[in-house]
Formats: C-alpha cells, structure tokens, sequence
C-alpha cells in the first residue's frame, strides 16, 4: 500500500484514504462549446499513459475530501511529489532521475 | 514407548512430553515440539505422499517451508480440513490428525501411479498438445477426469468456523528472518531504542543454528545463544517479537505483510484464539535475513522416499533427534553435506559412503569424516536411486562413465549447494545480481530501503554473517533516528562455512537420458522436461517456466528455480544471467484466505445501511432487497399473499387511496452559498437562475461525454440554497463529481456542498388521498393546490418536528415527499400510517414504485439509462436549456455520433399477448425470419405486470424508436418469438390530469 501525502492535510496517509482522478493539468475549455471535433477529443478522450513520471490528480476522499496534484513515477509507483488543485505543473522535480 | 528412530540423547525435544497422532488411519507416538515430518520420520515413515502428475511415491525432503512433497490433509473436523499443509511446517499436537493427498485408493497402491508408466504422455506441455482434439472431448472428458486424477487434498465441507485477527504495526526497523543475522540485526538495532519487530516463519527462532551443530556464539553453543538473545529481545518494551510469521509480501513503501500462525499448533485452541493473524507492517527499514535454502541434487529417482537435503537430515537429528535412516548414503557437490555425515555417524548411524562429484575438494570437514572412517568417493555420481516406496539403493559411477557400483541405503542426503532466499528482496523490486563464481543470484540493485544481510546475501560463514547483519542493524536504526547502541557485538567462536556446489542435472541426468531426474517435485518437472522445453523453442526462462510448470507450484520452486535455470542455460548455450530468472511473486508461502479476509466476512464484509422505518417495515412482514449497501422494503405482503398478488394490491391501492414509501435512500445533496445558482447551471442540463424560491425541478446531470450521469428532483429552499435529490446508487458519485468539478474546474464559485442523505428521513405519500393524509399532522404549511402547486417545496412543521415538505410525484399521482430529521423519521411514519389508515391507504416498497413509475414513463437512471443515454435518446429534450451557453455536456451533446439518425430511443412496447410479461435485458429484433446471427436493433429496459393497465407493459431501448411508434416489433426467447408493438412511454393518465386528482 502507498503512501501519499496529501498536500492539504500536509502529511504522508496510506493509499486506502486516496481515490485517483486521472490525469492532471486538463483544463476544461472557458468556452466548450465553441470547441472544435478535434480539440473536444484532446481534452475529454486523449490522455498520456507514459512508462515514467505521470502527472496525476488524486483526491484525499476518506480526509481532507480535497482534491489535488501528484507526480508520480508509472515505473517504480514512487510518487515524486504532490501539491494543491490549481498551481502550475512543477518546472523542476525533486530528484529527478531521467 | 520412544519411537524406533528416536535417537536418545540427540535433539532438544523433552522425550517426556509425549504426543499421539494419527497418519492415515494409523496411530503413532511423537513429542512434544515435533513437526509431523520429525514425528513420522521417528517412526520410520517416509512416504507419505503422492506426486501431482505421476503419482509417484513421494517422502519428506526438507526440514522447513520449501517443502515441494510431503503436502498433507490437516484434519480437526468437517469445518477444519486443511489441505496441502506441509509436514515440515505443522507443528505436531496431540491428537493430531493427518491424511495423505492424492492417492487412490491407498497411499502405497496408488491407480493413478499408471501414468508414471505412461509418462511420455504427461511430458512437458503435454495439457496443450494431448488434449487439444477432438475439441468437445476437452470439456466433457478430459478435464473432468485430469481434475479427478490431479489436484491436491479436498476441501471442507462447512464455512471456516475460525476466526482470523488483522493488525497494523509500525516500526523504525523490520527484521524478516530469525537466525543468527536476524537476530544480530535486531539486537543492534533494539540497543538504538528505536521499535524493532523481529519475526522468523519458525517456532524457534535460530534459522540454520538448529542443526548447524559446530557453531558457538559468545561462548555458548549457537543454539543456545540464540534463545538467550531472544529472551533479552523480548524483554525489551521497543521490540516486538514474533515466531510461527512468515513474512509473505514486501509491498511499496516498506510496508510488509506478515502471517502469523495463531493456533494450528495447539490441540484444543479455543474460540478466543485467533486461527491467524496478519500483520501489515510500515517499516522505516527492513532488514532482509532471510537465509538460505539447499538445494537437492537432480539424478535418476532422486524423489524416491528417504532421499531428502543433508541439512534436513542434519535437523531431524541436531533438533528434533530422528534418525532419518539407519545405513545413509551421501550425495554432494558441496561440502555442508560432510557435516551431515558426520553428525549423524557420532550419533551411532552408519554412513555408507559420501559421493562427491568434484574432484578434489578440500575442507576441514571432509578430513574430519575421512578421519571417522567414512566411504568418501570423489569425482564420482550417484546415477540412479534403487527402490519404490522407500529408497534402498543408489548405483554409483565415476562422472565420466565406468562401471557401476550399487550401494544398499535405507536414506540418500543430498546437498547441491545454497540457493540465497532472495524472495523478498525481488518482490521489493530490487534486481538480483549473478556473482560468476559462486554462481547464485544475491540482491543487486535496491528499490527501497531495506538491506540484506547474511546467507540471503550471499555472505558466507557465521562470523561474517554476524559481523554484516550486526552493522546493518546498527545503521538501519541509525538512519531511522536512533541513538548510537550501548551493547556489544556477539562474537563468534567457532562457526561452519559452505558454499559452491552445482547448479542444474548431474551425470546420469544428462542430455539423451530419459530417467526421471526431479527438477521440481511438486509439479514433477524433470531435467528432460526443461530440456524439451528448450528444443521446443522456449528460449526464454518465462517460457520454459510455464511450458514446464517448473517452479509454478505452491512451493514456487524454492528448490529447482535455480536448477531449471541452469538447465536451460546450458541447452540453450547461454550464460545463466542472460537466460535470466523469473520474478519472484508474493506470497512467499502459501497464505490462507481467511487470513486475507480477516473479519471482514459475513455481516462485517459489507456495511448494511438501514433507513429510520426499517424496523417498522420489518414488523409488518416486509421483504426487503438489497440497493447498494441499503436494504430497502421491496414489498409488503398481507397474509396469503405471494409477491405479485401484494404488488398488485399495492399499485392498485396508491392509485385508488394513497400509500406510502420510504424514499430515504434517494441521495441528497444541499448546494449553498452566493453562486449556488450558477454552480447547478453548470452542473445540470436545466436552468436554475429564474427557478423561484419555494419551486422544484426535475434536472438531468450530464458528463462531459454528453451521456446521462444522473436525474432527481431539485427543491431550491432560498435564493443560495437548493436541496438536490439523486438516484440512491449514484449518491457518492455526484457528490464526488459535483466537489470535482467545484474544486478543480469552477473553484471561482462560492458554494458549499454538503451530503444530506443521511441527515433526513424521506417519507413520499402518494394518491389521490395524499394530502388529506398528510395535512391533519402539519403545521405552518398552506397545503392548497394554490399556495402549494404540484412541484413546490415549503418548509414547516409535522407532528411538530421540521419538516421539507415537496411536493412532487414518482406516481404520476398528487403526491408528497416528506422530509424530516432522520431521527424522527420513524415516528413521523408511524403518525403518517396511522392517518392513512383512516383513508385505507398502503405502505408499498420497491417493487410497487417500480411499476407506478414505469406506468407513467418516468425512467430510472441506470437501468433505462446505461451510459451512453442522451437526454434525447431518453425522451428528455425539454430538460436541456436551449438558451444555455454553457453545462456540463454541452460540447458532448454535439458530437456527430450523438446527433446521428437511428440512436437507440426510449419507447414504450405492448406485447401483443397482454398477459405475457417481456424479460428486461431480452433483445429486440425487426425480422424474426433473419438467419442467425440476428440483426439487434435494441433491448427491454423496464418490464413489468401492470395490475393498473390490466396488461403488461414495458419500456425499451429502439433503434430510431420513435419513428417506429405502431410498428410491430420482435422478442426472440428461447421458447419462442414474442410480437410487441411500439407505443409512447406513459401507459397511465397520458394528459397527467392525476397530479392534481
Ligand atoms: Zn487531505
């Protein structure tokens, strides 16, 4: 069982409490229904499913119920590191091997 | 009476404390701290099993949990029949009672042992090349019969009666293994006053110090040692000690999963005690000691019994003081067969003659034997093993060819070397490294933090195991934030050191041969299997393994992992490393069931939720079905009635009366705050700014796929506060998607959501006499058709506790769904049936609302819905907000496939035959001519028996089917086509006059 730490409750809770949410930094468009064919498939059908590090949303279901952001390593289940709903994709990973 | 191979004066058990048991049917004498494998062995017994595929005679061939044969039927009662235990591991008790496996009809004539005659038959792959034609005969007779042939034990007739406990545990420092570097390891770590847990799958802890009998530690004999440090760990409050655990997983994160043996050891254990115990640890460190495990060495007939691993012989006597034999035979490549030798000659048993197939060697131990008089035959191989039931031979011949020489023995002790226990090391997703010289896999690279140490490191020799695990110890609690230890490191005075011997088949099991030369026991895999394997064209190790099944049995190859590797290796010319080794999984042995489960079985495996009128329900004979994790009353029969006279009554009666539902279990939702109005915009398909205070609205929640997500009537209390129902089922979910979408994607509103479902009780009162029924109890609340208009909601009093009071319908009837504090929800009931039944009306469950709805066209999400639903498709056009520019769904409800002609519709069907009720789920075709495969344009959603209409009616999905209304339509069931016709949706009151009635 992982540990995560959740970043509003700011501490390490085993995975039981988590509930994954899919990946991260998928904004909706402000305005959907303009959206075109093409970009209404990046946003709701496309995803990656890289081998390495994902970006991720987890929500903190069974605590703090806040949802929030988890970059995570798809190889080893490390998760790198983690940080509130709405702050930007980290330029620099802790520790970053590759 | 002692038993005929105890030897008196060897071991450490107290002859005193005697215990009997039983071996298929026959009693014996064992002791007290025996395993059933040293107990039997005592008496002589070897055999006590029969392979899985051959069915050949199979005896005991270790001393612990790598026990590939003697698997055994535990036997307590009907409840407690426990199958493929094995001997090695289960401590005898007295009274015990064991069977063995997989023999009919007796263990010594065994029928099945013909297919050790017909053994080309079951070579390797033989299940998918034997059985492959013709194809019907797989199913009909050869599974059934392999299945009566194969499997191991038979399992018990009634539900586990035991109970089996579950704890988590925390530490700075996990030690897995209690022998001599556990338990170094743990003592260096506990002296940092850090927690310490200490656990060894044994019920003695000292791993390999109970047979290795030169070793002294700090001036006592090892053993002893031992049993000192664990006295000293015990006492201390930081460590937790733990014997009979296995550690079987080594999951992320340090976290570890131990199983440990409560009571299968104790004669009479108790209800109190648990079966088993599992303990799931977070460790700041683990600290891997693990050991190592022999290897046997792969000739003709090495599984004959009473050929078993020198270290297991060396147990049976240094520990549990049994002979395994009277005139032994030795077969080895490696030297720590010598010391079996030799202790088994001081203790007065004869040794034959060792064979050793290396040419020279020399050790301190081989001079030792030589100097006790003892056969020593270098360079020379055991080729054969003679015997049936119990070894009584072995034929010996220089490795390179030359006359044979055949030696009488009643027992063969086999070393091949020492396989590291890497086991939990790899599940912990380290990589194993091949050390060339010592040829054996030792951890490599780490994935956590955790640290081998001693024979499971390859690390060779008690001092320097001692001195390694030690330090480890010392740095893991170090590392974790422990204080620098006071105590001092033990100290070695005399330890045994072994290592080399072989990997793969000896002489006599060489390419060409044809003799059965076991790799793995369990799933009789011999070297000619793996061999065909190869030359079959399984190049890889993965390949070989399933092919063969080697190492694929519960045992996991712990013995013949390494052996098959090598095997292949050298078929395929390869060095060992590039053939690889398979990947270790969890559990390291076989874990229970129950063990796993843990309580959570019977009424704790699931919670059960129970609404406030439960009890009432259940007074008044309701049956009830399960919804979710609810239990909901289904419906209410009166004396003599079945189910479909009750429901009828009930339609028939809230139609005609009125009646009354407990709608509970419907999901609420309060939604507040300035933007609460704006937030259900977005959320739903409808328009809510203009909706006034005090009205309700039936809204439709979409995905973003477009697709139905959910419906339920909404109440809006004030102009920041709107009450939301949802389906019962979907409760969580739309709150999990409405908190989703107000954290992440509109976070700018201001508005709270806060699950209500349980804070309030739901009693809907339907029928024409719904408000007379109702009104006498209320108080503050204008209940007129004028102040309180069908779809409204006030707030006030019932039998003076607050209420919500709606007015809304599932019935198509005048309706009321009453709302009020959960706990008082069963006396308002009660008030409430007391008035109605002044008025004659029913109390109707499930079942009824069901068919009321269903008359009335009113879907239910989920199952005339299924996903990929859109409010169109379902009839619902007039609940999207033409003049919205934005909603959840917005963009999915344009997509091409959404918008495009011939989409399933929901449609009403007739059958032509009123008094025949469809089958919901049952395909719908145009042409029941059609050649098969037919042509499905749809499916039954709802289907039920309309008292009401006199008639069955139905509800279905229809390829275009709103442009087949009148059309004739078809129903393929297995006993025959039934003829539908298309109608609109709403059988009952089609201009909704009733509302009103
Ligand atoms: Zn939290």
């Amino acid at each position: 069982m992982l540990l995560i730490r959740c970043p509003y409750c700011e501490e390490e809770r085993p995975e039981l409490e988590f509930r994954n949410a899919g990946e991260a930094h998928i904004a909706r468009p402000t305005n959907i229904a303009a959206e075109s064919d093409d970009d209404f498939e990046k946003f709701f059908f496309i995803r990656a499913n890289p081998k390495g590090v994902i970006y991720e949303r987890w929500r903190h279901i069974h605590g703090c119920a806040r949802f929030f952001n988890a970059v995570r390593d798809t190889v080893t289940d490390k998760f790198v590191m983690t940080y509130k709903a709405g702050e930007p994709k980290p330029a620099k990973l802790p520790g970053a091997s590759k | 009476m002692t038993a005929l191979f105890r030897i008196s004066g060897a071991g450490r058990l107290s002859q005193a404390k005697t215990a009997s048991f039983r071996f298929d049917g026959k009693s014996y004498a064992g002791i007290e701290g025996d395993t059933l494998a040293s107990a039997l062995l005592a008496n002589g017994v070897h055999l006590v099993g029969r392979s899985f595929k051959y069915h050949r005679p199979r005896g005991v061939l270790s001393a612990g949990a790598e026990e590939p044969n003697a698997l055994v039927q535990i036997v307590r009662d009907d409840a407690r029949k426990t199958p493929n235990v094995r001997a090695t591991v289960q401590e005898l008790y007295d009274g015990l009672t064991a069977h063995s496996q997989n023999r009919w009809p007796s263990l010594a004539f065994d029928v099945g042992a013909v297919n050790d005659v017909a053994s080309p038959l079951f070579s390797a792959g033989f299940y998918y090349k034997t059985f492959m034609w013709p194809k019907w005969a797989w199913k009909d007779l050869y599974e059934p019969n392999i299945r009566a042939a194969a499997g191991l034990g038979v399992s018990p007739e009634k539900p586990d009666p035991d109970h089996y406990a579950a704890r988590y545990a925390h530490c700075e420092v996990l030690v897995l293994g209690g022998g001599a570097a556990g338990i170094a390891a743990a003592l260096a770590a506990a002296e940092t006053g850090v927690r310490v847990i200490l656990a060894d799958e044994q019920a003695e802890f000292g791993g390999s110090l109970r047979f290795e009998s030169g070793a002294r530690i700090d001036g006592q004999d090892g053993y002893a040692w031992a049993q000192g440090a664990i006295a000293k760990l015990k006492a201390m409050d930081n460590v937790r000690v733990l014997s009979r655990t296995t550690a079987f997983g080594y999951y992320a994160q340090n976290f570890v999963g131990l199983v440990e043996r409560v009571s299968d050891h104790l004669k009479s254990p108790g209800r109190e005690l648990a079966r088993e115990r599992l303990w799931q640890v977070r460790a700041g460190r683990v600290v891997i000691a693990t050991g190592a495990i022999e290897r046997h060495m792969v000739f003709a007939n090495n599984d004959r019994p009473g050929v078993m691993l020198a270290s297991a012989a060396r147990t049976y006597l240094n520990h549990y003081g049994v002979a395994v034999g009277r005139n032994v035979g030795v077969y080895t490549a490696n030297d720590s067969a010598y010391a079996a030798a030799i202790d088994l000659k001081k203790a007065g048993v004869n040794i034959a003659a060792i064979v050793d197939l290396r040419d020279n060697p020399t050790c301190p131990v081989i001079d030792e034997a030589r100097a006790l008089g003892i056969e020593i035959n270098f360079g020379r191989a055991v080729v054969s093993a003679g015997g049936k039931l119990r070894v009584s031979s072995m034929t010996v011949q220089p490795k390179n060819g030359g006359g044979e020489r055949t030696i009488p023995v009643d027992a063969i002790l086999m070393s091949a070397g020492w396989t590291p226990s890497v086991h939990l090391f790899s599940q912990s997703r380290g990589k194993v490294a091949f050390n060339d010289e010592t040829k054996r896999f030792v951890p490599g690279t780490y994935a956590q933090d955790c640290v081998s140490v001693g024979a499971s490191n390859g690390t060779d020799g008690l001092d320097a195991t001692v001195d390694e695990a030690y330090a480890a110890g010392a740095k893991a609690a170090k590392d974790a934030g422990g204080k620098a230890g006071k105590g001092a490191k033990p100290k070695v005075d005399a330890g045994e050191s072994w290592s080399r011997g072989m990997l793969g088949a000896a002489p006599g099991a060489g390419p060409g041969t044809t003799v059965k030369a076991f790799v793995d026991f369990q799933n009789d895999v011999t070297a000619k299997d793996i061999r065909q394997a190869v030359h079959e064209g399984m190049h890889s190790i993965e390949h070989v393994k399933r092919f063969t099944t080697n190492g694929m049995a519960t045992d996991q190859g712990k013995t013949s992992n390494m052996h098959g590797l090598a095997i292949a290796a050298e078929e395929l010319g390869k060095p060992i490393p590039q053939v690889g080794l398979t990947t270790f999984r969890a559990p390291y042995t076989p874990v229970t069931f129950g063990s796993i489960v843990g309580h959570a079985r019977g009424a704790l495996f699931d919670p059960t939720r129970r609404t406030a009128t439960h009890g009432w329900a259940a007074s008044q004979g309701a049956v009830f079905e399960d919804v979710g994790h609810w239990k909901r009353a289904w419906y209410f029969p009166k004396a003599g009635e079945d189910m479909h006279a009750a429901v009828n009554r009930e339609c028939v009666t809230v139609r005609k009366v009125g009646g009354l539902f407990d709608a509970s279990t419907l999901g609420k939702i309060e939604v507040v705050g300035p933007d609460a109005a704006k937030f259900m915009e977005l959320l739903y398909t409808n328009p809510w700014e203009k909706l006034e205070t005090g009205r309700c609205r039936y809204g439709i929640m979409l995905r973003e796929d477009g697709f139905i997500y959910d419906d339920g009537v909404v109440g809006r209390l004030a102009p920041d506060r709107f009450h939301v129902t949802t389906t019962t089922g979907g409760a969580p979910r739309v709150m999990n998607h409405m908190e989703d979408y107000l954290q992440t994607e509109f976070p700018h509103l201001n508005v709270w959501l806060t699950s209500i479902t349980e804070q309030w009780a739901v009693i809907a009162v339907q029928g024409p006499k719904s408000r007379d029924i109702i009104a006498p109890l209320v108080e503050g609340i204008d209940m007129s058709d004028e102040a309180m208009p069908h779809m409204s909601v006030r707030e006030g009093k019932i039998c003076g506790v607050p209420t919500r009071l709606f007015r809304m319908s599932f019935t198509g009837e005048r309706g009321f769904e009453v709302n009020v504090p959960a706990d008082y929800g069963e006396a308002v009931w009660e008030a409430l049936w007391a008035e109605g039944q002044k008025h004659g009306a029913t109390a109707y469950g499930t079942e009824t609302m069901h068919v009321l709805r269903a008359e009335k066209g009113y879907i239910i999400v989920g199952q005339d819905t299924d996903g990929t639903v859109t409010p169109n498709d379902a009839g619902l056009d007039w609940a999207v907000g033409k003049k919205k520019t934005d909603f959840v769904g917005i963009r999915g409800l344009t997509r091409s496939d959404l918008v495009a002609k011939g989409r399933k519709q929901l449609v009403g069907l007739k059958t032509k035959d009123p008094k025949v009720v469809l089958e919901e789920g049952a395909q719908i075709v145009a042409d029941p001519k059609q050649p098969i495969p037919m042509k499905m344009i749809g499916h039954v959603t709802s289907s039920y028996w309309s008292e009401n209409c006199g008639r069955s009616i139905a509800l279905a999905l229809v390829a275009g089917g709103r442009d087949r209304m009148g059309q004739t339509l078809y129903v393929p069931m297995p006993n025959g086509t039934i003829e539908v016709e298309v109608t609109g949706m709403v059988f009952v009151d089609e201009k909704g006059e009733r509302l009103n009635g």
